[in-house]
Order: C-alpha cells, then sequence, then structure tokens
C-alpha cells in the first residue's frame, strides 16, 4: 500500500468542501472525505488548495477533518454483472446499499460496482499460445438470459497467452496469464476505466442503420439511426419520460442503459418493476436481462447526479466494444445540467446565460459525441454502437433556454414534446412540424432495401399534407371551416385520419405499444389509399360530410390496435374495404 | 422556549462580526459542522434558533430563522450544538399544533420524545420505493374521474390569488377514504406564510369533521419570520415519515403555500450573494424542492402511506413561473386551477385540460376503480378539449360556421362544466356516480365519437338517444 497522502478540511459549502495541503493532487481525482469517509471529486485546485465536490451529502462534516487523496480519478468497474443491476449515480448497486442501510440512502456506504463473491462460468475463446491485442475476446461468460458478456483484454495490453483458464471464477480471480512483452500479466474479468474519458475504438462510421423503435412517428417520421444521437424536449406533462421508456423496451438495440438523472424516485421504482416484467420482442425473454439502470432521483446528492450520466455512456460503452447496439436513454439532461449550474455556482465561476457555467455546451457537446457507431478496437472486426436519446426538461416548456438550445446544437435528431399536443391527449405529444431528423437520408438505403423502396416517398407525402394541413388550419382559425374549398375540407379529413390513426400511438395498449415496420409500411398504404379514394370522390362532386360519415374509417381508426403479424390481412380486407365503401358513394352520385 | 440539550458538546461564542439579512457571520469559531444547530441569545436575551450555512475553519456563516432584528456584533451570543436540526416526535403529536420550527403553540405540553429525528431526511432507495396504486375516493369528480389521486402520490394544487384552493384542499382532506379500507389515517397541515384566515378556515374545516385528534400541524403565519419557512415543511415531513412508517398511518400532508417557501429560499440565495438561476431563485432550487417533495411514498413492507399536496400559487396566474414549473417536473401530475371557471360560478374551478395525475394509470380500472374508468376519462377529456377549442373558435366566426360535430362539441363542453366539474363543497361523489355521471354526458355524442373506448363498455354503458 503507497502511503496515503491527506489533506485537512479547510471549508463546507453545501456539496462543495475544500481542503488544504492537497498539494499533487490531480484535477479529477477520487478523495474520502471527513470522517466517514464520503466520496468525492477534486474539480479545481488553487495552490495547495483543492475544491472538492462530494457525491454524498455533507451535513456534519467539520474543518480540521482528513481528507484521503487515492490517486484515481472517478472510475467505474467494467465486467460481467453489469447487466439486470440498477446502480446509484457512482455505480454503487442500490440493492446493496439496501442490504447495508435499510429504506433510506445514507451516507458513507461502501459498495463495489461488481460483486466480488458471485463466480462466472468463463468459456475461454482462446488457446494457450495465441498473440492477442487489446480489445481482443479472450472468453465469454453467460452474463444474463440474453447477453453473453465478451471477456476482453484490457486497453494498453497485448502479447501472448501463458495461459488461459476455464471454469467459475470471480471477477478478482486471474482468468488468464499474458506474456506482454516479457512481463507476465494476470487478467480478470474485472476492467476499470475512468467515466470522463470515452472508451477508445478504431474508427467511427457513418450511422446508416436504423436504430427502429415501434414507434411510427420516430420509425417513420424522424428516424435516428444506431449510433445516433436525439433529444427530447418537452415542459412537463408532455410524456418525455413515458416516451423514453418507450424506446427503451422496443427500440432493437441489444443493450439498453437507462440513467434516471434527476428524476422522480417512483419514476425509477416504475421502471424498476416494469422492466423485469416487460416481454422483450426481440429475444423472448424479460427485457431486463439486457438492461442496465442508473437512478439518481432528484433528492439524491446532486454531484452524483452530474456524474451519473458518465457512468451511463461509459458502461454503454463497454458493452459496445463487445459488438453490441447499445442504446442509452438519459432522462434528464436539464438535470444534469443544472447540478453543473450548482456546482459552478458554488465554485463562484463567473455564469454565462441563466447561471449556467460557460462550458455547459462543451460538456454537452463532449457527452453526445461519445455516441456513434464504431469498430471496435482487437484484430477481429466487429462493430459496435452506443445511440444517445436524452430527454431535456426545459423551464416553462420554453425551448429558447440555454440546455435545449446547446442540446440542439450536437444532436441530430430532435423529437420536439408540444404542450399542446399533450394538453389534447394526443400521445406520443411530439410535434411534427418542428421536429427533425437528419437521419432520413443516411438510411434511406437501409429502408429502401428492408422495408420498400416507396416507403420513404410515402412518408414524404404525408408530411406534405400535414405541412398543407397546418396551413389550412390557420384559415380556418381566421373564417372558420366553410370557407374553404371542398377539396381543402376533404384534405382535413385525411390529415385528421394521419393525426389520430397513425401518428397516435397507445404506449400502454398491450398492441398499438409496438408497432413493426412491417406494419408501418401497411398502415401508410392504407391511408394513402384512403387518400387517393378521397381525391377521387371530391372530383366526382361528392361532399366532405359524406366522406367524413363513412364508416370505414372507423375501421381505419381501429386498425393499429390488430397485431403486428395479422396486419397484412387486415390490411387487405382494409383495402378492399375503402374500395367498396367508396365505390358505393361514387354510384349513389 | 425550547431547553437546550446538556449531554452535548456545546460552544458559546460572542464574537459576531457581521449580520445581514437573514445571515450572520460567527468569527473565531472551532470545528463547527456543517449543518449544525445553533442557538443564538439576543442582547435582548429572547432566544433563537439558526443554522449553518457555510463553515470554514474559524468562521461559520449561520442562517437566523427568526429573524436578525435585535441582534449586535457585541453583546449576541451564540451556542453551536453539536448537532444537527431534529424534532421530538411521539404518537402524541396527533391533535397538536407546532409553530413552524416544531414548537407546541396550542399551550399543550413539551413532546415527551419518543424519537429525534433529523430533519433532513434521507432519500428513500428506490429500490426500497412500493409503486403507488392504491385509488383514494375524493369524492370530486374532477380529480376522481379524471386525475385519480392514489396513496404515496405528490399532487399539488396550482392556484392562484383569490382562487379556492383552500376550500378544495379542506375538502379532500375531509372527503379522502381509501375504498374498503378502515386504515389509520391522519392530516398532517404545514402552513408556510398563509395568513390567519386561511389558517383558521382550515383548523375550522378540520374541526367540523371532529377529525382534529388526527390532525398534526405546523403554523408558520404571514407575520412569523420568513426564513422560518425553510424548516417548517421538513419538520411536517419528519412527523409524516414518523406516523407513516412506524405507526403504519396513511399520511396526507398538506403543504401551502410553497410559493412563500421558495421565497425564503430566494432571500437567503440573495444574502449569501448566490448566482441567481431564473427569476433571481437560487440554481438549487429544483434539489431543493425534491428533497421535499420526494418524501412521498411508500415502503416495500411498510403499511403506511405518504401522500403530498402541496398547494403553489401561480404569481400572476403564470404556470411558467419557477415556483410551479419546477414543481410541476417532480411532483406526478398536478390540478390546475381556473380563473375563468371560478369566473363562472363553477367549484371546484379544476380545468381538466393542463390538469393531470401520472399515477393514475396505476389506480384505476378493474378490481380499484372500474373496468371502464380509463376510457371514460380519456373520452370525456378528448370531447372536451374539442369543445373548448371550438369554444375559442366560436369568438371569432360565430356559431353559424360551425359543424354539426363542433357543435356537439361544444355543447358536451358546456354541460361537462356544468353538470361533471360542478359539484358543492360538501358534495361526495362515489366513484360509481363520477363515471354513471360521465357516460350520461357521452351519451350526448354519436356512438362512433367514442374512438377511445372499448366497444364493450360501449356496449355495456353507453344510453343510446340521449
Amino acid at each position: 500500500m503507497v502511503d496515503q497522502k491527506t489533506g485537512e478540511i479547510k471549508s463546507i459549502a453545501g456539496p462543495l468542501v475544500i481542503a488544504k495541503d492537497m498539494r499533487g493532487c490531480e484535477m479529477y481525482e477520487v478523495v474520502r472525505v471527513g470522517r466517514e469517509g464520503l466520496m468525492g471529486e477534486t474539480i479545481k485546485l488553487i495552490g495547495d488548495l483543492a475544491y472538492i465536490q462530494v457525491y454524498e451529502d455533507t451535513t456534519g462534516l467539520r474543518p480540521g477533518e482528513d481528507v484521503i487523496r487515492t490517486g484515481a480519478p472517478v472510475s467505474v468497474e467494467l465486467g460481467p454483472g453489469i447487466i439486470t443491476n440498477f446502480y446509484d449515480g457512482i455505480q454503487r448497486p442500490l440493492l446493496g446499499i439496501k442490504d447495508q442501510a435499510g429504506d433510506y440512502i445514507t451516507r458513507g456506504i461502501n459498495v463495489p460496482g461488481l460483486d466480488p463473491e458471485r463466480k462466472w462460468d468463463f468459456i475461454p475463446t482462446v488457446k494457450n499460445g495465441d498473440e492477442v491485442v487489446e480489445g481482443d475476446i479472450i472468453g465469454e461468460v453467460q452474463e444474463s438470459k440474453v447477453i453473453v458478456h465478451k471477456i476482453m483484454v484490457p486497453p494498453g495490453v497485448h502479447g501472448r497467452v501463458l495461459e488461459i483458464k476455464s471454469g467459475s471464477f470471480t471477477v478478482d480471480e486471474a482468468i488468464a496469464i499474458i506474456d506482454a512483452g516479457g512481463e507476465r500479466r494476470e487478467l480478470t474479468m474485472k476492467q476499470r476505466w475512468p467515466v470522463r474519458i470515452g472508451r477508445h475504438f478504431k474508427e467511427k462510421l457513418d450511422p446508416e442503420v436504423p436504430l427502429l423503435t415501434g414507434q411510427r412517428i420516430y420509425d417513420t417520421f424522424f428516424p435516428i439511426a444506431k449510433g445516433g444521437t436525439a433529444a427530447i424536449p418537452g415542459g412537463f406533462g408532455t410524456g418525455k419520460t413515458v416516451s423514453q421508456h418507450q424506446l427503451a423496451k422496443w427500440a432493437d438495440s441489444q443493450v439498453v442503459v437507462y440513467v434516471g438523472c434527476g428524476e422522480r424516485g417512483n419514476e425509477m421504482t416504475e421502471v424498476l418493476l416494469t422492466f423485469p416484467d416487460l416481454d422483450d420482442p426481440s429475444t423472448g425473454e424479460k427485457l431486463m436481462e439486457r438492461s442496465a439502470l442508473i437512478a439518481n432521483t432528484s433528492n439524491m446528492p446532486v454531484a452524483a447526479r452530474e456524474a451519473s450520466i458518465y457512468t451511463g455512456v461509459t458502461i454503454a460503452e463497454y458493452y459496445r466494444d463487445m459488438g453490441y447496439d447499445v442504446a442509452l436513454m438519459a432522462d434528464s439532461t436539464s438535470r444534469w445540467a443544472e447540478a453543473l449550474r450548482e456546482i459552478s455556482g458554488r465554485l463562484e465561476e463567473m455564469p454565462g446565460e441563466e447561471g449556467f457555467p460557460a462550458y455547459l455546451g462543451t460538456r454537452l457537446a463532449d457527452f453526445y459525441e461519445r455516441a456513434g457507431r464504431v469498430v471496435t478496437l482487437g484484430r477481429e472486426k466487429r462493430f459496435g454502437s452506443v445511440s444517445i436519446i436524452g430527454a431535456v426538461s426545459p423551464p416553462g416548456g420554453d425551448f429558447s433556454e440555454p440546455v435545449a438550445q446547446n442540446t440542439l446544437r450536437v444532436v441530430t435528431a430532435f423529437w420536439a414534446l408540444d404542450t399542446n399536443l399533450a394538453d389534447r391527449r394526443h400521445f406520443p405529444a411530439i410535434n411534427w412540424l418542428t421536429s427533425y431528423s437528419l437521419y432520413l437520408d443516411f438510411v434511406k438505403a437501409w429502408y429502401d432495401k428492408n422495408i420498400d423502396k416507396e416507403f420513404q416517398a410515402l412518408r414524404g407525402e404525408m408530411m406534405a399534407l400535414l405541412e398543407k394541413e397546418a396551413e389550412l388550419q390557420e384559415i380556418v382559425q381566421l373564417v372558420g371551416q366553410d370557407a374553404l374549398p371542398e377539396s381543402d375540407r376533404a384534405l382535413l379529413e385525411v390529415t385528421r385520419v394521419i393525426r389520430e390513426d397513425y401518428l397516435q400511438q397507445h404506449a400502454y395498449h398491450e398492441i398499438d405499444s409496438y408497432c413493426s415496420k412491417e406494419k408501418q409500411y401497411l398502415m401508410l398504404k392504407i391511408i394513402t389509399r384512403f387518400y387517393q379514394e378521397v381525391k377521387k370522390a371530391i372530383d366526382a362532386g361528392i361532399v366532405t360530410s359524406r366522406i367524413t360519415a363513412m364508416k370505414v374509417k372507423d375501421e381505419i381508426a381501429r386498425m393499429k390496435y390488430t397485431p403486428n403479424p395479422d396486419f397484412p390481412k387486415r390490411h387487405e380486407e382494409l383495402i378492399r374495404s375503402i374500395e367498396r365503401e367508396f365505390e358505393a358513394l361514387r354510384n349513389q352520385g | 422556549m425550547k431547553k437546550m440539550p446538556k449531554d452535548i458538546k456545546a460552544r458559546e461564542y460572542r464574537s459576531v462580526t457581521q449580520v445581514a439579512g437573514p445571515l450572520m457571520i460567527v468569527e473565531g469559531v472551532e470545528e463547527v459542522a456543517y449543518g449544525e444547530l445553533v442557538y443564538i441569545r439576543s442582547p435582548e436575551g429572547d432566544n433563537r434558533m439558526g443554522q449553518v450555512l457555510e463553515s470554514q475553519e474559524n468562521v461559520a456563516v449561520v442562517q437566523v430563522f427568526e429573524g436578525t432584528r435585535g441582534l449586535d456584533t457585541d453583546q449576541t451570543r451564540v451556542r453551536f450544538s453539536g448537532d444537527i436540526m431534529r424534532i421530538s416526535l411521539s404518537k402524541e403529536i396527533l391533535g397538536r399544533s407546532f409553530d413552524g420550527l416544531g414548537r407546541p403553540i396550542d399551550g399543550g405540553p413539551e413532546i415527551i420524545p419518543e424519537a429525534r429525528l433529523p430533519i433532513t431526511g434521507a432519500a428513500i432507495n428506490p429500490t426500497a420505493r412500493a409503486y403507488p396504486n392504491e385509488f383514494i375516493q375524493t369524492g370530486i369528480s374532477t380529480i376522481d374521474g379524471m386525475n385519480t389521486l392514489v396513496r404515496g402520490q405528490k399532487l399539488p394544487i396550482f392556484s392562484g390569488s383569490g382562487l379556492p384552493h383552500n376550500e378544495l384542499a379542506a375538502q379532500i382532506a375531509r372527503q379522502a377514504t381509501v375504498l374498503g379500507s378502515e386504515e389509520p389515517f391522519s392530516v398532517i397541515f404545514a402552513a408556510m406564510g398563509i395568513t390567519h384566515e386561511e389558517a383558521n378556515f382550515f383548523m375550522n374545516s378540520f374541526e367540523s369533521t371532529g377529525a382534529l385528534e388526527r390532525i398534526v400541524s405546523f403554523i408558520n403565519l404571514a407575520d412569523d419570520p420568513a426564513i422560518e419557512r425553510i424548516i417548517t415543511p421538513r419538520m411536517a415531513l419528519t412527523a409524516a415519515e414518523f406516523l407513516a412508517f412506524n405507526y403504519d398511518t396513511h399520511v396526507l400532508v398538506i403543504l401551502t403555500d410553497m410559493t412563500n417557501y421558495c421565497e425564503a429560499l430566494r432571500e437567503v440565495s440573495s444574502a449569501r450573494e448566490e448566482v441567481p438561476g431564473r427569476r433571481g431563485y437560487p440554481g438549487y432550487m429544483y434539489t431543493d424542492l425534491a428533497t421535499n417533495y420526494e418524501r412521498a411514498g411508500r415502503i416495500i413492507g411498510k403499511k403506511g402511506s405518504i401522500t403530498q399536496m402541496p398547494i403553489v400559487s401561480m404569481p400572476d396566474d403564470d404556470i411558467t413561473h419557477p415556483v410551479p414549473d419546477l414543481t410541476g417536473y417532480i411532483t406526478e401530475g398536478q390540478f390546475v386551477l381556473s380563473r375563468e371557471l371560478h369566473r363562472k360560478g363553477i367549484y371546484p374551478p379544476v380545468d381538466v385540460l393542463p390538469s393531470l395525475s401520472r399515477l393514475m394509470n396505476e389506480g384505476i380500472g378493474e378490481d380499484r376503480t372500474r373496468a371502464d374508468h380509463l376510457g371514460v376519462s380519456d373520452q370525456c377529456y378528448s370531447a372536451y378539449a374539442e369543445g373548448r377549442d371550438v369554444r375559442s373558435l366560436v369568438a371569432v366566426v360565430g356559431e353559424e360556421a360551425l359543424s354539426e360535430r363542433d357543435r356537439l362539441n361544444l355543447r358536451f363542453a358546456d354541460i361537462f362544466e356544468e353538470r361533471f366539474v360542478y359539484q358543492g363543497v360538501d358534495e361526495n361523489r362515489t366513484i360509481e356516480q363520477t363515471l354513471d355521471l360521465g357516460w350520461e354526458l357521452l351519451s350526448m355524442l354519436p356512438e362512433g365519437e367514442l374512438k377511445r373506448i372499448d366497444e364493450k363498455y360501449i356496449k355495456q354503458y353507453y344510453k343510446r338517444g340521449s
């Protein structure tokens, strides 16, 4: 053990502690503060003074108490046992905390991120004598029912395998010995990685593969790519959290990392209760079998909230390195930014906009830039991706505030939640006029190949109709519906169908909650067909009110409740119904 | 006055060097703990309490709860208690009244403590929380039918000056029951900066139901020291946790008015010359509010629960004001009162459109309320929303320009307000009555319009030809 370097508390104000005699301490080094050894991190150094943000409640600390340096930056433990786990912002398992401290989270609790007792069945995939480099997979562990955890050679290590074991081991036991340029190195299943530094990879790729979510508004209208970034901003009650949950449940990523950053305790409990029960359409197992959860609720210490999204993204990158597609949900980045603001305020830094520090934009960009689809380290060519979907909670629902604006500058898909739509119970309340996705062109080739060449064209047509509707609505607001020509009134009927029967999707309905890409395509075709028939009918001199009264509209309205596998049949029936009823309408004259 | 605990290492100083606003700076101190409770004796000889906001090697910044008037930099004595702030609790607090700092004001004896708990409380481990799902029947249609309250929820009332939020909160406190449950129930009432009349109104209202023995009140009136308000909700919530989790009680906590609480926070913040966030409120207000609101909930294996109903008055009826805004981000929904409905003479003037209960879906449906509940609520909501849209349209284009459908929705909106929203201050509707009333109104609309309700319920409840 190296001699422990120790300083002394000089002052305490909220989560910020200033310690003296700290010369030689590094920025972002982890320190243990006070008698209880509260975890903290240095965020500013002046002479021999270190400014420390403490990850736990500081009440009761006194000047003069010890501050012990650890010499290491804030890191997470990476290895088997992360999936299905439920962590706080600094990777302490919440169930472990509960075992030690009971129903409340008290201070000074130390629980390792990976259970040191638990044994895992390690199956080697290399032999003695094999040459390995950093990122190479040397073995596998069945971590959960669906996730095979790949044990990788840690960064910076390469050499020849002297010995590789097989059998049951804890994360701290050696599973391989490597001759690294004459030096014997024991490898375990555990790695450590500092959370503020992105994990390395070989090459970043273009985001060409969509991350399908089963949600029509995203997949059809504003897709996100694997390795992409998206932001969901919205005022309270607009359904940010439900949207995030839906994405976590249904997105076709293999691993989900869900970061509840400064949000409600009950919401995290809901995640905790529903994920282990939710059937996962892609694996047939429960969703929890491929998820890791990080919760730092709003009443937990503010500095740990700041760390929580880095903990989350580091875990996501680690699974990416194994070759998985990982989706990271961060709810909400605004709370993270507020934590940044609080600490910055305590440091008495010169504030930028609305009290946020001037480096808010850079920090946000740093974070989102850790998304991407990459070729991983290792000799074998593996692809993996981290997609980041961040919720933003702008004060008063006003998107002009700094967090929303800085986020917009760095994300590629923007899903704007709209209070008016939410008030009308139009869910998901994504405004189709203000939202955008720059991935549309990137993923076009994939859509053409895997759904249909026509798909994006149909999408474009729908979008044009919705644009037109917005214009018409303005006129209606001024002069009333009667002033519109018959063709425009009919168009409003069609856009109503698009809005209510396509864009609205019921998150809690067992069938509508997930809509396959095939079903989306066929639904689009049905609506397009309806639109064409409406046009024909209007040309034939039929008045809109008769179209409004059509029975087939009710059928279209209920089509979203037809299960995905039955839909092709339903599609044909519906197309026939549409044709039949319109023909009858025209025949009546 | 509160006696000072004897068995602690207390240090007394007379070295106050600065008094400014609610703050006092004491120098030459040793090893003062952050958050330590401080007893202050003014030159006049009266005792006050304070708390350490910042502790340096030999300087302590102390926030004085009862105000700094009369303190000086010469004779004032400051005594650091060596402990953080605690409240003495026992089952005897039921039926008692305390001031904002937890001292009895009803002439009764001091509480003989069964426990002395720190008032800051710790965060409930999310893995220890039980998800709230027990329906609370308040007897108010707009709440039970449209924005259902469940045990362990935190659901604020967003109101404005002159609106009957107190009447509504008192009615909820009087009428709230969990169907088929006879478990112990109590109300904790925390008043922050409200007027004497308002406090009396609540007390009389509780008294009229003969339920005073299950009420605990913590009262800080408008003319009481403002800084004390920072402590009041914490006192109340610590008492609530004690009753809920030590005595299996279902506790409803009414906090009024959180806007006054936030103003006290702002006062301290500006006295400390902190960088302000929006409208001068401190940047940490979200976290601070969350440490109060998040103390609602249920815990696995414990019988009791804490349901919170904070009242937030929105300055200028502005829902984007930082206090309602941050509150809305933390709480599980909100009831929004509407001045327009109030002017029309509709009580309770709950505007169901911006109102929301996030935990509603868990608390309703078969076995809880009735299987058709969600459908009825969604459908009433959407028809009412459309009707309201039409209403604003009528103002521009006149009723003649409306389509038949619009006209129906408009009529629905009017009748919905008159019959569903409107009810008496003492009218206690069962959930059955509320839902049946919903169906009665929905039956005005053509069957084909009821897209949000499952067909089987339409068959069962829809009244043709009404």
